[in-house]
């Protein structure tokens, strides 16, 4: 595969989990901020926006219409929603005859979707059903893309690219929460501390598959383990980096001429990391460095499949 | 079924003059040809909105499948849908087979004399055609004297217009014989009006045109260097903000091949290579969508970034093909076509089929003398130029246009050639809810390897303006499906 081709899919793929993302936490963040009683708006968008990376230009400005519309449709910032679709449209643009037309096509009605004037109306109106209207088109796509796709090399990077960004987002998402979830201020009303928790499960569509291994029971080291260290959950760090080097593992049985060796042991030592600690380890330990690590990792993992399979010099490619 | 339906039918028709063009649906008298009877008769029995929701559900589907091409010179939008017509062109089987005999002919002796032109001349050296035209051609490229191409082919995939007269014969307008464009608009018309009218179609006996992509490859496959059983064939891209990207994704899909942008190329020791997740690939087989000029920095324009560097030298070597061959646009220059007939009956011996539309070299006294004098009559184009740019035309132009364009023509006659105003035959089109005549052209696509192909069919564009004679894209036309019936 052209190494232009996989760079487009594993960003087509990438953006469309970010905006995957970005959608369901300000859903989630819209709904906890009807329950006044807990902490502010300007408290709750902070905390989104961390959770997002924090992107420039979406300071707390005190008007949460604008900021969320600008979140939504500001194509000029690089977290709203329609950038990171315009992001994944444009990738797949360019690979067009890599990836099926069921795929083009669902790609394509989503962004047509989101520009449309129709979805400025139903922002105002009902911004849930636009923001579940989005999460549909995203669903679809990644519907499509399993069964229409040849499971083969492009495929891989497709996937390489939604665990990747899955991965990051959760365990940004878990570090600017960690505080509070781990040592919660004794003012808060036990009511809505559980919304909170439900919340942080919600951002990362958990919430029902939490229950299925610990029950509704929500407690803050349970929603920890879940997230970290579950291997069945495909919103789980672990099973998310399991699936990152499976794919780089199919990837290499594909060509297989160079093997990567410390891109194999940048994820084998995250691997490691997630396979052999307990959550009990991770609480005693230093719990924000064991996620900051996690994020410097997959950022290693990142530059290592750059170096590897798109930009690596000629001289030593005509060399093997 | 077979009961005409006048009064609707008549109803039917918007502002629907029947004069000197030749009407593709009607004779003169006003009734409807034979072979458009069954659509003139569906038509008329469809009720209104059924036409529309057809149009339509026609229109979604080539939105949905991003069926678009960029427009140049715009920041906003670049992207449109090709407007499109929902009404077939129909063409018969006689009027068919001499289309395909025809443009054999043709394609045969222009290759002929882009061999003889890139070796020993013969043509210039017997007189037929003037020296100077051919060697004060833009398009000439002096690199490809002596070079050896393989199977001797220099243009393997070929898009000629075509214009029926009003004596309903058709003539050839140009030979587009560089990177001709619109054969997946062909195709997708094709798959969106068998969705469209389905029973209307298979009532008709339309011959199929969907093999065109496998019949490509194996064009493409046979001209691969020797010893390159397997070759690795690639099509080369100019990128996302070519105006026919959409055209080259479909091809590279269809066809199952890569599709390359000049970044994912390099040579090495004459050798060309692309850039895969898996280190580097040998190419043996280039089917070129870039133009001359950027394909080479090395060779052709160095500041391009679009093509390759070292891919001259590579294609030297033999150690790849690419196709269609560098300096092909010579025989398309608008003023070397006028000497196609000749061409034809030097290489083969043999009458011209379809004629040439009658074309005045500027480059000579008497004739620009009297296009000169004729300006408002006629129609001027630059011979280099294609996509509807660079032209006059006479009855439809301004005083002030008339003299721009001749000052330019005294500053350099060699730069243009003069036909007369065709009035092209017209074709009618779904306006708003009525059918309205509009002129049309043909464009069958040409493949040439082993033999020459012509899939029965092509694109018919259409000048959707009323009135208007340009046909363009890029200049407000359309296409429509074109059915050969059997």
């Amino acid at each position: 595969m052209l190494s232009r081709v996989a760079d487009s899919l594993y960003w087509m793929s990438r953006y469309l989990e970010r905006a995957e993302n970005t959608t369901r936490q300000l859903d989630v963040t819209m709904g906890l901020m009807l329950d006044t009683g807990g902490a502010s708006a300007e408290t709750r968008w902070e905390r989104l926006v961390a959770s997002l990376g924090k992107p420039e230009g979406l300071e707390w400005n005190g008007d949460l219409e604008s900021m969320s519309r600008n979140l939504v449709f500001d194509n000029l910032n690089h977290a709203a929603i329609t950038f990171c679709i315009n992001g994944a449209r444009e990738n797949a643009r360019q690979v067009r005859e890599e990836i099926s037309t069921e795929q083009w096509q669902r790609l394509n009605r989503l962004f047509h979707q989101i520009h449309s004037p129709q979805a400025l109306t139903q922002f105002s109106s009902s911004i849930n059903d636009l923001l579940a209207s989005v999460i549909d088109g995203i669903h679809l796509f990644k519907g499509v893309s399993d069964t229409t796709m040849i499971h083969g090399e492009g495929w891989q990077f497709i996937r390489l690219g939604r665990y990747l960004e899955r991965a990051y987002a959760t365990a940004t998402l878990l570090e600017v929460h960690q505080p509070e979830l781990l040592h919660p201020q004794e003012r808060e009303h036990a009511g809505y501390q559980y919304l909170e928790m439900v919340g942080l499960l919600r951002c990362c569509t958990s919430f029902e598959a939490y229950c299925q291994v610990y029950t509704a029971d929500v407690a803050p080291d349970r929603i920890l383990e879940f997230l970290l260290l579950n291997h069945d959950f495909p919103h789980a760090i672990r099973y998310c980096v399991d699936s990152i080097r499976d794919a780089i593992d199919s990837i290499q049985r594909i060509g297989g001429r160079r093997p990567p060796v410390e891109l194999a042991a940048a994820i084998g030592r995250l691997h490691a990391m997630l396979n052999f600690t307990t959550i009990e380890e991770i609480l005693h330990g230093d719990t924000p460095a064991f996620l900051h690590t996690i994020r410097e990792q997959c950022l290693r993992i990142h530059e290592m499949i750059y170096r590897y399979y798109v930009h690596y010099s000629i001289q030593s490619a005509l060399a093997s | 079924m077979s009961a005409s339906h006048p009064l609707e039918l008549d109803s039917l028709y918007g502002d629907y003059p029947l004069d000197h063009a030749f009407d593709e649906m009607r004779e003169a008298g006003g009734e409807v040809r034979q072979h458009y009877r069954a659509l003139a008769e569906t038509l008329a029995r469809l009720p209104e909105e059924e036409l529309q929701r057809r149009k339509q559900s026609a229109d979604l589907s080539f939105l949905t499948q991003g069926i678009t091409f960029t427009v140049y010179g715009r920041d906003e939008g670049t992207e449109r849908i090709f407007p499109y017509d929902l009404l077939p062109r129909l063409v018969t089987a006689v009027e068919w087979d001499r289309i395909e005999r025809g443009l054999t002919q043709r394609i045969t002796a222009l290759n002929l004399f882009l061999r003889d032109i890139y070796s020993d001349a013969k043509i210039l050296n017997d007189r037929v055609m003037p020296s100077e035209l051919v060697y004060s051609c833009k398009h000439y490229r002096r690199q490809m004297r002596g070079l050896q191409v393989p199977r001797n082919v220099y243009v393997a995939v070929v898009g000629s217009d075509l214009l029926r007269l009003n004596t309903g014969e058709f003539v050839v307008l140009e030979d587009n014989l560089r990177v001709p464009s619109g054969v997946s608009y062909m195709l997708t018309n094709r798959r969106v009006m068998k969705r469209t009218f389905p029973q209307l179609f298979s009532s008709y006996g339309v011959r199929p045109i969907e093999h065109y992509p496998q019949l490509l490859l194996a064009t493409l496959r046979s001209l691969a260097p020797e010893g390159r059983p397997e070759p690795n064939i690639v099509l080369l891209t100019p990128g996302v903000f070519n105006s026919a990207y959409f055209e080259h994704t479909y091809l590279a899909r269809q066809m199952g091949i890569d599709l390359v942008e000049g970044r994912d190329l390099v040579t090495h020791d004459n050798v060309v290579y692309m850039r895969t997740t898996d280190g580097l690939k040998r190419v043996d087989v280039i089917y070129r969508r870039v133009d001359d000029d950027f394909s080479d920095p090395l060779i052709f324009r160095a500041d391009s970034s679009l093509g390759c560097s070292g891919l001259f030298n590579a294609y030297r070597a033999g150690n790849v093909t690419v196709t269609n061959a560098f300096g092909t646009g010579l025989a398309d220059d608008k003023a070397v076509y006028a000497y196609v007939p000749a061409m034809i009956r030097y290489y083969l011996n043999e009458d011209a089929i379809l004629p040439n539309v009658e074309t005045y070299l500027l480059g000579e006294e008497k004739q620009r003398q009297h296009v000169l004098a004729n300006l408002d009559k006629l129609v001027v184009k630059a011979v280099g130029e294609s996509g509807g740019y660079g032209m006059l035309i006479g009855p439809h132009s301004t005083a002030k246009q008339r003299e721009e364009f001749a000052r330019q023509i005294e500053a350099n006659p060699r730069n243009y050639i003069a036909q007369p105003t065709l009035d092209f035959s017209r074709a009618p089109c779904l306006i708003g809810n009525r059918l309205e005549p509009r002129h049309v052209d043909l464009r069958p696509y040409i493949l040439f390897g082993d033999k020459v192909n012509i899939v029965p069919g092509g694109l018919t564009r259409v000048a959707l303006e009323k009135g208007s004679l340009v046909v363009n894209s890029s200049q407000g036309g359309g296409s429509k499906d074109t059915w050969i019936l059997e």
